[in-house]
């Protein structure tokens, strides 16, 4: 099991997963560093990510659009709040519009990664998401909750399982 | 998009009823259940006033129910509503789970055959 712990706060509306990978530091950041590797996990097999845009700097947007089995895309972002390679990224997490543009209409989540080095020579990674604000949920709930939970939230996530 | 919702604000009302820490400890305590206004207010250093504020805001939010009892308002939490909040939570674990097996299978990989 890569997944070590979770724990869900829901007070702060805060969820974090904590994993360990056999791999080093540097080869785990590279899942986030390499575009070509992101779109390998972003999304789930039916609904394949592709990388668009990857300026991992502070202000810098990732962008991506996932596609379903009919072909129908899915566009969202990431505009990046700090990055301290390998160890650590930031990142709000959105929707955008068929054109790649934000969708204000959509809530936003904030993703924190934190890698650090196992004494086995693995990795431990922590993955925090939460909901960046009071509007994202006035958001979920205008979208309708079950509709909401599906698209926003889980980004199609209903396909998973 | 279908909109399904018939309570718009339920999340707005949710969000902002868990951000103070007094009205979370509120909602803790009728969970286990019914305690009137009085008896829960000896647990702060506010006043009975301000202990009915924060129930209100929580009623509003759906997080308590209040029953009149004689003289006494009895507050009993409501897990109904606090389920939704535990199902955005699962939500959110669920995606991330699986693209952590994702990143796992891919770091499985041998080494250079992973772009």
């Amino acid at each position: 099991m890569t997944v070590t712990d979770v724990r869900k706060d829901l007070d702060a509306l805060t969820m974090t997963l904590t994993a360990e990978f056999a791999a080093p530091v540097e080869r785990v950041w590279q899942v986030w560093a390499d575009p070509r590797l992101l779109e390998r996990w972003w999304g789930p097999p039916t609904y394949p990510a592709t990388v668009v845009e990857h300026d991992l700097v502070p202000g810098g947007k990732v962008g991506y659009f996932m596609t379903s089995p009919d072909g129908e895309t899915y566009h969202g972002w990431w505009l990046v709040r700090s990055v301290t390679a390998p160890h650590g990224l930031e990142f709000e997490d959105g929707f955008a519009d068929s054109a790649g543009a934000v969708n204000p209409e959509m809530p936003v989540t904030v993703a924190v990664v934190s890698l650090s080095a196992r004494p086995d020579g693995g990795t431990t990674m922590v993955l925090t998401s939460r909901f960046q604000s009071r509007e994202a949920f006035d958001r979920l709930a205008e979208m309708g909750m079950e509709q909401g939970l599906r698209e926003a939230v889980g980004q199609i996530d209903g396909l998973l399982t | 998009m279908v909109v399904v919702l018939s309570d718009e604000r339920v999340f707005d009302r949710l969000f902002h009823a868990l951000a103070d820490t007094t009205r979370r400890d509120i909602v803790s305590r009728a969970l286990s259940g019914e305690h009137s206004v009085s008896s829960l207010a000896r647990h702060y250093p506010i006043s009975v006033t301000a202990v009915q504020k924060h129930v209100a805001v929580l009623e509003e939010a759906g997080l308590v129910t209040k029953r009149r009892h004689g003289r006494e308002q009895l507050v009993s939490g409501n897990a109904e509503t606090l389920r939704l909040a535990v199902r955005l939570l699962d939500q959110l674990e669920r995606t991330w789970r699986a693209r952590i097996d994702r990143i796992g299978s891919l770091l499985d990989e041998p080494e250079g055959e992973d772009r």
